[in-house]
């Protein structure tokens, strides 16, 4: 049997690899990291910290002021042209379609912007109103400390790369945070109509 | 290239590309990652291969007869760095850096290097074919797609580099119908060189 050892490698080899591409992409369901976080969430939910935050009134809050709520969470910046403004144009209609449980008090719209330099609340607060939002079913604003903002976009999974003309390029999602500060879903951002129905599903499960 | 050559250039290629300027650059943008960085790891994995003395190759070669095993190694090997998530990582996290530092060189490069001289015609063929294919059906998609495949790339960077792989895919095709046609230069005058697509040693 001059090819016994090779046939055992290569099976133990072939066997290695698939196991490693079935580790790498969560049982072959992610292969990218957008997905891979989508499924890792749903699995096992984060913890969100108690960062502190500063709001287009100019008020800081700790996000652990929100515990015993549910916070829907985006992450924006006020000058971008494109993915925020439909992203926060979803927000406003998942506004509407949450009024009932915003009107309980159960539930919270919350927009981060990850530019807190140039975000301040002036601008926090002209942005908000751009999309009709009305505090304090939903409010913006921005982490008081830098280190925060690392730790937000770490647990959040949102990865921000400056592009070519001053702007940044970054991944959106609207992110579902449970009244224990947990964060236990990732939805996609270009169907608010759907993600209201898995909000409220969730509201009443 | 002498053995102790290869030796030095395969342990000093890894560590000129670690160091934090070249390694932030060549990371910054996803063309200079896939095509620049990870093969320079590959090749210094395969000098690597170069550098062993025939004895150590020889101890493996039972447990690879006709590169077999080293062909799905590298075919595994490579799969999981082709992954979108996986680049991503390599960006983000120092751990999947370390990783993709010691498995490149070590499961693609080196057994690339030991398997391809011991390799038929026939497995010598899987293996371009799937290279083929991959760098044609990762540069369609990467050119195609209207999202961004890598959180930490945009979206042009994404096209350039599938353009390159397409590029890379012609290359390669060009090189392969050279090879069947007229044969290696090298091979056709009976020299010592690297073996082409025909020269394979029976396993």
């Amino acid at each position: 049997m001059r090819f016994l050892r090779t046939s055992l490698a290569s099976v133990v080899a072939a066997a290695a690899g698939i196991a490693a591409l079935a580790v790498a992409t969560y049982g072959f369901t992610a292969f990218t990291t957008e997905t891979a976080r989508r499924v890792a969430v749903s699995r096992h939910p984060v913890p969100v910290p108690a960062v502190v935050l500063e709001n287009q009134a100019g008020a800081r809050f700790s996000l652990s002021a929100l515990r015993g709520k549910w916070v829907i969470v985006d992450f924006v910046y006020t000058r971008c042209q494109d993915q925020c403004a439909v992203l926060d144009a979803n927000f406003a209609r998942l506004e509407t379609m949450l009024a009932r449980p915003i009107a309980a008090n159960r539930l919270r719209l919350l927009s981060i912007s990850f530019d807190p330099g140039r975000d301040t609340p002036t601008a926090l607060a002209a942005y908000l109103a751009r999309f009709g939002g009305r505090s304090p079913g939903w409010q913006i604003a921005r982490p008081v400390d830098a280190a925060d903002l690392v730790r937000l976009e770490r647990v959040f999974g949102i990865t921000v790369i400056a592009d070519d003309d001053g702007g940044y390029t970054h991944n959106s999602a609207i992110l579902v945070v449970d009244p224990r500060a947990r964060l236990i879903e990732i939805l996609g951002w270009r169907d608010p109509e759907r993600a209201a129905r898995e909000i409220l599903g969730k509201l009443e499960g | 290239m002498k053995r102790a050559h290869a030796g030095l250039a395969a342990g000093l290629l890894p560590v000129l590309l670690a160091a934090p300027p070249l390694q932030r650059m060549l990371e910054a943008s996803m063309t200079a990652q896939m095509l620049v960085q990870i093969p320079l790891l590959a090749i210094a994995g395969m000098l690597l291969g170069k550098s062993l003395p025939e004895s150590a190759a020889n101890r493996i070669q039972p447990w690879n007869r006709g590169g077999a095993t080293g062909l799905i190694v590298v075919t595994f090997a490579s799969a999981c760095w082709m992954l979108p998530l996986s680049l991503d990582a390599a960006v983000v996290s120092p751990a999947a850096d370390l990783a993709k530092f010691l498995t490149i060189p070590l499961l693609i490069g080196l057994p690339l290097a030991s398997s391809w001289p011991r390799m038929s015609f026939v497995l010598r063929g899987v293996l371009l074919f799937e290279a083929l294919a991959t760098l044609f059906r990762m540069g369609w998609l990467y050119l195609i797609s209207p999202v961004r495949l890598c959180n930490s790339y945009g979206l042009s960077d994404q096209q350039r580099l599938g353009e390159w792989l397409l590029m890379a895919g012609t290359a390669l095709l060009l090189c392969i119908a050279w090879q069947l046609l007229w044969g290696s230069p090298k091979a056709a005058a009976g020299a010592a060189g690297p073996p082409g697509l025909r020269a394979g040693r029976p396993a």
